[in-house]
C-alpha cells in the first residue's frame, strides 16, 4: 500500500526526466505550441501578448517555476492554466523543448 | 505576306498583354491567410473559386487584412511586423516593407490615403502613405516616462481620425491625422485593465474596448469625446469564477444587430446581448465555450460564433430574434475565422487543421462548397473597404 503511494508520489517526476511520450504526442504538443501558444507568444515563439519564449529568453530560469505557469498561469495576466489540456510530465517535456535551441 | 507577318508579330507582342488587361471587377474578391507558409490566396465569391496564391509573405499567424476603397489593392498586417500591399488583379506583391518587430494589426483612413499599423515591439503607431508605404509619422505608446504599451484595437473613424488602445497602459489614443505629419493625440486614462481588443459600431459613433485585467467593456461616444470613457457592464461576472481562456475573443467580430450588441464573454462561455440604447445586459446566451468571433450576418438576423480551444471544431447560430440557439455545425478541426458575402447569403469558414474551407449557406445551413487551402486562418472580402471600422 504506502509502496504504491509512493510510487505514485515519484512518479511524474520520474517519468519528467526519463523523457518517454509518444512521438505522436510530442507531434500533437509541437502543433499545440506553434498553433494555440503561438496565438499570444507569436507563432515562432518571439512573443506577442504574452513574452517571447525563446532559448535565450528562458535561459536561467527554473524548470519548475515554468512547469508550473504552464500548468496553472498567472492570475491578473492573460497566461491561462492549461492543467485541463496538459499534464506535468507533458509541460516538462514543453520546457525541455523550449529550452532547447531548434 | 508582310502585312500577315506584321499582324503575326503584333499578335504575339500584344497577345500576354491583351490578356492581363481581361476586364473584372473587385467586389467580389477577397483574401484568405495561410498562416503557416507565408501566403495569402486571392479568391472570388461569385464562383467561389481559388484565382491566386500570393507567396513570400513573412509571418502571417495572425494577419489581418484591410482593402483601398477601389477595392483593387490588400493591405495585409504580418505579425513579424510586415505590411505588404497586394494588387489582386495581378495577383503580385506590389510593395512590402518590414516597418516593426511585433505587430498586431491595422486600419486604413476615412479618406482611403493613409495606413496605420498598431504595434507590440516596439509599442507605437505607425502612420504610412497608403501609396508608397512612406513613413508619416512614427508614434510611440509612451506611458509611466519611459514605458511603451502594446496596442491594440486600431480602427478607423470619422474626421479622418484613427482610434486604439494601449494594453499595459490601460488608455485609449483618439489620433487626428488630418495633418499625417503632425498628429494629434487626445489621450484617456484610466479605461480598465489590459484593454484587449476593440470596435468601432458600423455607424462609427462609439468605440468599445473589451478589458481583460477587469470585468465589462470601456465606452467612448466620438459624439460627445467631453465625457470621457465611461465603462459598462463592469459587474458583469464578478462573482464568478473566471474559466480558463486559451484564446482572446477578437472584438472586430463584435457585432450590432439592431438596437442589440452581441459581444463574447470573457473567461464565461457565453455570449453577452446589449442594449445599445443604456448599454444595459438584455441576456447571456449559453454558448458551446469560450467564444472568439461573435459576428453578425450582414441583416443583422443571425449571429454566428466561433470558440477557442477545446470547443474549437464548432460554430453555433443564434437567431436574433429570440436570441436563441438555433444551430450548431461541426465544420472541423480548428474553426478560425468566418466572413459572410456582402449580403450574407453564404458564410466562408476557415477551418485550419483540416486545410480547408466551408462555403455554407446561411438559411438552410447546408454546405455548397469546399475549397483547399493550407491552413487558412483570416477571411477578408473586399466589400470592407467600404465599411467604417473595417
Ligand atoms: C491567452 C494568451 C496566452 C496563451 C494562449 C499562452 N500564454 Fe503563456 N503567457 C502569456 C502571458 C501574458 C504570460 C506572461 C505572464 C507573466 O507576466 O508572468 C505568459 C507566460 C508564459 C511562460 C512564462 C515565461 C517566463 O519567462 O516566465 C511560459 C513558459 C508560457 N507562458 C508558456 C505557454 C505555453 C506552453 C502555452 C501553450 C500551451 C502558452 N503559454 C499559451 C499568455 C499566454
Amino acid at each position: 500500500m504506502w509502496r504504491t503511494l509512493l510510487l505514485l508520489v515519484i512518479m511524474p517526476v520520474a517519468f519528467a526526466e526519463t523523457d518517454n511520450l509518444m512521438p505522436q504526442r510530442k507531434q500533437v504538443l509541437q502543433e499545440l505550441l506553434k498553433n494555440d501558444c503561438g496565438a499570444c507568444h507569436g507563432l515562432t515563439l518571439k512573443g506577442g501578448l504574452g513574452p517571447p519564449l525563446l532559448p535565450e529568453a528562458l535561459a536561467g530560469k527554473s524548470d519548475t517555476m515554468l512547469v508550473d505557469k504552464i500548468l496553472h498561469g498567472r492570475t491578473g495576466t492573460a497566461m491561462p492554466a492549461w492543467e485541463k489540456i496538459i499534464n506535468v510530465q507533458e509541460a516538462h517535456w514543453l520546457v525541455q523543448y523550449l529550452k532547447k535551441s531548434r | 505576306m508582310i502585312r500577315s507577318v506584321v499582324f503575326l508579330f503584333f499578335l504575339l507582342f500584344f497577345q500576354p498583354v491583351l490578356c492581363l488587361a481581361e476586364l473584372r471587377g473587385t467586389g467580389d474578391l477577397g483574401v484568405i491567410i495561410e498562416r503557416a507558409s507565408h501566403s495569402a490566396l486571392i479568391i472570388n465569391t461569385s464562383d467561389r473559386s481559388i484565382l491566386s496564391r500570393i507567396e513570400g509573405l513573412g509571418d502571417v499567424s495572425h494577419a489581418s487584412v484591410v482593402f483601398s476603397r477601389d477595392q483593387r489593392y490588400a493591405y495585409i498586417f504580418g505579425r513579424d511586423g510586415g505590411l505588404s500591399i497586394i494588387d489582386l488583379l495581378s495577383g503580385k506583391i506590389v510593395k512590402r516593407i518590414l516597418q516593426a518587430g511585433n505587430s498586431i494589426g491595422g486600419a486604413i483612413s476615412q479618406d482611403g490615403k493613409l495606413i496605420a499599423v498598431s504595434n507590440y515591439t516596439p509599442g507605437g503607431v505607425k502612420i504610412f502613405s497608403g501609396d508608397t508605404l512612406e513613413l508619416l509619422a512614427d508614434i510611440p505608446a509612451f506611458y509611466n516616462d519611459k514605458q511603451r504599451s502594446k496596442v491594440i484595437g486600431l480602427v478607423d473613424a470619422p474626421g479622418q481620425r484613427f482610434i486604439c488602445s494601449l494594453f499595459d497602459a490601460g488608455e485609449m489614443w483618439l489620433i487626428d491625422v488630418k495633418n499625417p505629419k503632425q498628429p494629434k493625440i487626445k489621450k484617456f486614462q484610466n479605461i480598465g485593465k489590459q484593454p484587449y481588443d476593440a470596435l468601432l459600431t458600423p455607424d462609427g459613433r462609439y468605440y468599445l474596448a473589451g478589458l481583460f485585467g477587469e470585468p465589462g467593456l470601456a465606452l467612448l461616444d466620438l459624439w460627445n469625446t467631453e465625457a470621457g470613457v465611461k465603462r459598462i457592464l463592469g459587474d458583469y461576472g464578478k462573482h464568478e469564477t473566471k474559466l480558463p481562456v486559451y484564446k482572446m475573443p477578437h472584438l472586430e467580430g463584435w457585432t450590432i444587430a439592431g438596437n442589440r450588441m452581441f459581444v463574447p464573454a470573457v473567461g464565461q462561455h457565453e455570449v453577452l446581448v446589449v442594449n445599445t440604447v443604456n448599454w444595459q445586459l438584455i441576456k447571456r446566451i449559453a454558448v458551446a465555450g469560450q467564444p472568439v468571433f461573435v459576428m453578425a450576418r450582414p441583416d443583422g438576423r443571425q449571429i454566428w460564433v466561433n470558440f477557442a480551444l477545446p470547443d474549437n471544431h464548432q460554430l453555433q447560430i443564434i437567431d436574433v430574434k429570440n436570441m436563441e440557439l438555433i444551430k450548431t455545425l461541426t465544420p472541423g478541426k480548428a474553426v478560425l475565422h468566418m466572413e459572410f458575402t456582402p449580403r450574407g447569403e453564404n458564410v466562408w469558414v476557415s477551418v485550419r487543421d483540416e486545410n480547408k474551407i466551408v462555403i455554407y449557406d446561411t438559411n438552410s445551413f447546408a454546405i455548397e462548397k469546399n475549397l483547399t487551402a493550407n491552413k487558412p486562418s483570416g477571411i477578408f472580402f473586399t466589400s470592407r473597404a467600404n465599411q467604417l471600422g473595417l
